[in-house]
């Protein structure tokens, strides 16, 4: 379980990125962080593994406060995925994957052997395991950066609008791959992102964040849909926009869902 | 000709003194610009005082260093030490922007997502900030190198032996093709040191190769894609 208590980050230059923040992000479930940019929600993330110390409050991860704990050990112990994949073009596939494990001073053919394996839980040849990353495309680098960071098998995996910088149709099977391997893996996921509806989809907590850092609601999907906290909510889920108002008409006999622009978005199963 | 055929112990001899004196300032500038660039490129305020300072050493006519730098080394204006110092003092001059430069094009995503891994400062900076500032680092080598070598004959003004004696030599008596192959032997041996440097980059840094960058893979052999088919 991860818990922020007051949390508020300001930067030297004056800028509040996050003021008094108060969240609870359950175990085994996951929680994803969306709002525009300047919502500090990357900052929050990157409190938890001490990239961004709070300048008051505290981050606590299964009750001890991580300002106590050396940042470098903790950051081996919790998984971390970012957007264009952030490996190091200048290490294969495989050592890549193997670059924690080998931080935290496993052997290296155990380490490799492991590396492997996780090429097959992230749905990837193993004859990749000897490329470089420069050689693979955007959705097989965004995979071995979902491997790497589950490389030491940590309680937590932070992802950091980590399909942000894929094309539409590689964004879809590669949420679809991580509701798979979430549903067999239960970790403790923090998802930033921008786009609402991969939080709907992907998130069991969203925590809908407004500029200067603080929180406009954290609910489950269906709940933040059905009672938005307040305007400025509403209007990001797209409810003002009627969106998300969907109702449904007649069509030579079968139930067809529209928006309220009379856009089709379905048909109803019979 | 003949002149060179009766020499060519001489000229031989002096390849290799001429190596001497450049390999080890060619090696020691480059050792000591890397953390002068890493300075620059970490703290901004550094940057244009340090950068400045380097350029000027360039400016210094190299025979007026010659002749001041024993006065400050303690050592004999003909000894090869000398030169050796002051033609580390122009690598540096030439290497260091370059250097700063390396580390600036480093990848800050890649920075970030390695400190996230991890890796603590030193180990961020041995394992992935000079690898990749690598490929920059050697082009700013490579033009060390060649200069390198072609000042060293400069050496022999102040009668430190050199590929240069062949020039000085050559002028005093008059003989032309001693110093054509004075000229032919600093150029071949500059260009075996770049490709040497080439070599041993291809070595160290597979990874930067075109056939790398531009996302394909190895080509496969037409025996291998018989074998897979």
């Amino acid at each position: 379980m991860i818990e922020f208590r007051g949390v508020t980050k300001q930067f030297p230059d004056g800028t509040v990125a996050v003021a008094g923040v108060d969240i609870v992000m359950p175990p085994h479930k996951t929680t994803v962080l969306v709002g525009s940019s300047g919502s500090g929600k990357t900052t929050l993330l990157r409190m938890i593994n001490r990239m961004v110390d709070p300048t008051s409050g505290q981050v606590l991860i299964d009750g001890a406060d991580v300002a106590t704990v050396d940042p470098v050990r903790l950051r081996r112990g919790i998984g971390y995925v970012m957007q264009n994949s952030g490996l190091l073009p200048h290490r294969k596939v495989i050592d890549n994957i193997a670059t924690v494990p080998l931080l935290r001073g496993t052997s290296k053919a155990e380490a490799r052997a492991h590396a492997l394996e996780l090429l097959d839980t992230v749905g990837l040849d193993r004859s990749l395991a000897d490329r470089y990353p420069s050689q693979l495309s955007g959705g097989q680098q965004q995979r071995v950066g979902v491997a790497r960071g589950l490389a030491v098998d940590p309680n937590i995996l932070l992802m950091d609008e980590p399909f942000g910088a894929v094309d539409p149709i590689v964004r879809a099977e590669l949420q679809q791959e991580l509701l798979r391997l979430q549903g067999e893996l239960g970790k403790t996921v923090v998802f930033v992102t921008h786009d609402i509806d991969e939080a709907f989809l992907l998130g069991d907590q969203v925590v809908i964040m407004q500029q200067g850092g603080k929180i406009s609601q954290a609910a489950a999907p269906a709940e933040i849909l059905a009672n938005p906290a307040d305007e400025f909510v509403a209007d990001f889920v797209g409810a003002n926009r009627g969106k998300r108002a969907l109702h449904l008409t007649e069509v030579d006999g079968r139930s067809v869902v529209v928006d309220a622009d009379g856009r089709p978005a379905g048909v109803l199963a019979p | 000709m003949n002149w060179l055929w009766s020499n060519l112990d001489q000229v031989g001899e002096l390849i290799l003194v001429h190596l001497a004196l450049s390999v080890p300032a060619i090696i020691l500038s480059f050792v000591v610009s890397v953390p002068i660039g890493w300075f620059a490129h970490r703290y901004e305020w550094s940057r244009s005082v340090l950068l400045s300072l380097c350029a000027l050493l360039y400016a210094v006519p190299s025979l007026a260093v010659f002749i001041a730098l024993p006065a400050v080394t303690g050592l004999s204006l003909r000894s090869p030490l000398n030169l050796v110092i002051a033609l580390t003092l122009y690598g540096i001059a030439v290497i260091v922007r370059t250097a700063a430069d390396a580390f600036d094009a480093v990848d800050r995503d890649v920075l970030q997502s390695a400190t996230a891994m991890g890796y603590s400062t030193a180990g961020r900076f041995w394992g992935v900030e000079l690898p990749l500032a690598g490929p920059v680092l050697l082009s700013g080598l490579r033009v060390v190198a060649v200069s390198t070598v072609s000042l060293a004959t400069v050496g022999a003004v102040i009668g430190v032996q050199s590929l240069g004696s062949l020039f000085t030599d050559g002028f005093q008596r008059g003989i032309e093709v001693e110093i054509i192959a004075g000229v032919v032997a600093t150029i071949a041996l500059a260009l075996l040191i770049d490709w040497s440097l080439v070599r041993i980059g291809r070595l160290l840094m597979p990874w930067s190769q075109p056939d790398v960058k531009t996302g394909r893979a190895k080509s496969t052999t037409l025996v291998e894609q018989a074998d897979a088919a």
